[in-house]
């Protein structure tokens, strides 16, 4: 099965801004892609369109065989904020997708395996505001995946996070990648998140956006971060934006 | 409008000056409740006690079982402070009630002794207009029977038009903060009509119903539909889109998004609403039952009032106080057993 996304463009009259001009990028399935751009370039925006939350103003976008034209509980996603449920405790809010779909109860024995799979039982009880960033956006991965979603949309969803829990939420959602097969789209403003944990790095530029560069890893998981293959390749991507910044400023004060 | 910032200003939640040396001797945490100071033991019999000494060397003024009711009453308060001193000592729950609560009643009976010195001791209020605590006592005893009565049908009115005038309210709130065509048609109904006070529609209310029963549930409904839907509507609109994307992207159809994301999101300001409404409605009531329906604590106020019997207009307002007050309580409580999920996060 492949996955294929094809996005041409919003055609937008003068007054709108460009947020994506023309871009179009296929996925195969179980592949884990990265985002990679100065804000602005129409990496969420790209991510919202996949998710069927909003619809392009022109071209059109395919998940295998059928056409985006809504939200489906086959597209997760995560966004930067948890955005837990705060009424719900961890177990309902792991749960709602379920309900969502009226399923809870041939596949409440899910649940479980769920908060295992992210190690949240003892907290089954807690409510949201009692959760720490990590753990509450371990609660929104096990929310958006107990869906068994086929693409997993990821909107930074670790960029809320200090640096050391940050790295250690990376090997989860690897796990989490490894474990299930999702095929997964993160979107995210750190250069090492994306090489350490991707298959391959799209580079997006702003004004309007559109994808400057795709770069493949083919280094073997688990990844060091210190390796020379690995500084190389950062040191590739902080060169190409920092010279797709600069024309994109020569391009506006023109 | 005043009555409607009441659930504000929840006196429960307003933090005791007095508990702090307390909280100093021994955190919270501890299991062990602290020793109560002699200060705070000795509190509320001590006001006790002063207020049966003012009250035997005020009371030639009174009429003898006036004084009677009066003296047994503060006795038993001073009966049930000692008992409850000596129980402390053994309960610790009991303790951290008593540690809480003994300054605001030593308070509250303060008041009374100087209420009876104004009255009874130096007359410097004018009777029948300010009776003594000691008659207001004697009259709710004397008059419980119809007082009870009184209060029955007004928690019977209130009870109805409250809860009718919340659910529609709530409704109401839900469809024109939802649905864009409720908006359109609904909202100016909302503007122009809402803001009227519910009392202002009695003329037209007695002529419509054919009891006045009927008429008095309808105005406070009317009282309590207005805040009630104009806080669940903005909840409801102002739902975190977030939310609602999250939930769409787990598979939800609109059912969900109204019923479990956007209902729930909204209680908040639903019960923002609900004690703005509460308080309207008590005023609804009130003036409802004094016009025209004829019977109800409202009803009773005027009717003493109209024989001059103030000791009774006093009573009936003790009773209100405390009618009042509970109803707000059980409120309060309802909110905390729902917005359990906003533990430590609400301040109100």
């Amino acid at each position: 099965m492949e996955v294929s996304k094809h996005f041409p463009t919003p055609d937008d009259p003068a007054a709108r801004t460009h947020a994506l001009g023309g871009v179009s990028l296929s996925i195969a399935a179980g592949e884990l892609v990265s985002l990679v751009g100065p804000s602005g370039c129409g990496k969420s925006t790209l991510l919202r369109l996949i998710a069927g939350l909003d619809s392009p103003q022109s071209g059109e976008l395919w998940v295998g065989t059928e056409a985006i034209t809504a939200p489906s509980a086959e597209r997760g996603l995560v966004f930067q904020d948890p955005n837990l449920f705060p009424w719900l405790t961890v177990r309902r809010n792991i749960e709602s997708g379920l309900v969502a779909r009226g399923l809870l109860h041939a596949k409440r024995h899910e649940v479980d395996e769920f908060m295992r799979l992210v190690g949240l039982e003892t907290f089954a009880k807690a409510y949201p505001h009692h959760l720490s960033g990590g753990m509450a956006q371990r609660v929104a991965l096990a929310r958006a995946l107990i869906n068994h979603p086929k693409v997993l949309l990821l909107d930074e969803p670790l960029g809320a996070l200090d640096a050391f829990t940050r790295m250690k939420m990376q090997d989860e959602v690897l796990r989490l990648w490894e474990a299930r097969g999702t095929t997964m789209l993160l979107v995210t403003h750190d250069i090492d998140e994306a090489i350490y944990m991707s298959d391959r790095i799209i580079i997006m530029t702003p004004r309007p956006g559109r994808i400057e560069r795709t770069i493949e890893i083919n280094l073997e998981r688990p990844r060091q971060r210190n390796s020379s293959e690995f500084l190389r390749l950062r040191s590739d991507i902080l060169e190409l934006l920092h010279f797709a910044g600069q024309t994109t400023e020569t391009a506006s004060s023109c | 409008m005043n009555t409607a910032l009441m659930p504000v200003k929840e006196p429960m939640e307003m933090p005791a000056p007095a508990e702090t040396p307390n909280r100093v001797a021994a955190p919270a945490v501890t299991q062990i409740a602290p020793k109560l100071c002699v200060r705070k033991l000795l509190a509320v019999p001590l006001a006790a006690a002063i207020a049966i000494g003012i009250h035997l060397a005020v009371r030639k003024n009174d009429p003898e079982p006036d004084t009677t009711s009066y003296v047994i009453f503060l006795g038993g308060v001073l009966g049930l402070a000692v008992l409850l001193n000596l129980i402390q000592i053994f309960s610790c729950a009991l303790r951290r009630w008593m540690a809480h609560m003994c300054p605001i009643i030593a308070a509250a009976i303060g008041l009374l002794f100087v209420w009876d010195v104004i009255t009874s001791g130096f007359r410097l209020l004018p009777l029948p207009y300010f009776p003594s605590p000691a008659s207001v006592l004697r009259n709710l005893l004397l008059d419980w029977e119809l007082l009870f009565d009184s209060t029955w049908h007004s928690l019977v009115l209130l009870l109805s038009g409250y809860v009718l005038g919340a659910l529609i309210g709530v409704i109401t709130g839900i469809c024109i903060g939802w649905f864009r065509q409720a908006r359109y048609w609904g909202m100016p109904v909302l503007k122009i009509i809402g803001p009227i006070p519910a009392t202002a529609w009695i003329p037209l209310a007695m002529v419509i119903s054919p009891k006045a029963i009927f008429s008095a549930v309808g105005l406070v409904a009317l009282a309590v539909w207005f805040p009630v839907t104009m806080l669940t509507m903005s909840g409801i609109a102002n739902t975190r889109a977030s939310y609602l994307d999250v939930a769409r992207t787990l598979g939800a159809k609109p059912p969900f998004l109204i019923f479990r994301v956007a209902i729930p999101a909204a209680m908040p300001n639903i019960f923002i609403g609900l004690f703005m409404g509460l308080g309207t409605s008590f005023l609804t009531l009130i003036v409802a039952e004094t016009v025209g329906v004829k019977s109800g604590l409202g009803w009773y106020v005027s009717w003493a009032q109209g024989w001059a019997e103030y000791a009774k207009v006093f009573a009936a307002l003790v009773i209100m106080a405390a009618f009042f007050s509970t109803i707000m309580t059980l409120l309060f409580k309802l909110r905390d057993r729902v917005l359990v999920w906003q533990k430590g996060t609400i301040k109100w």
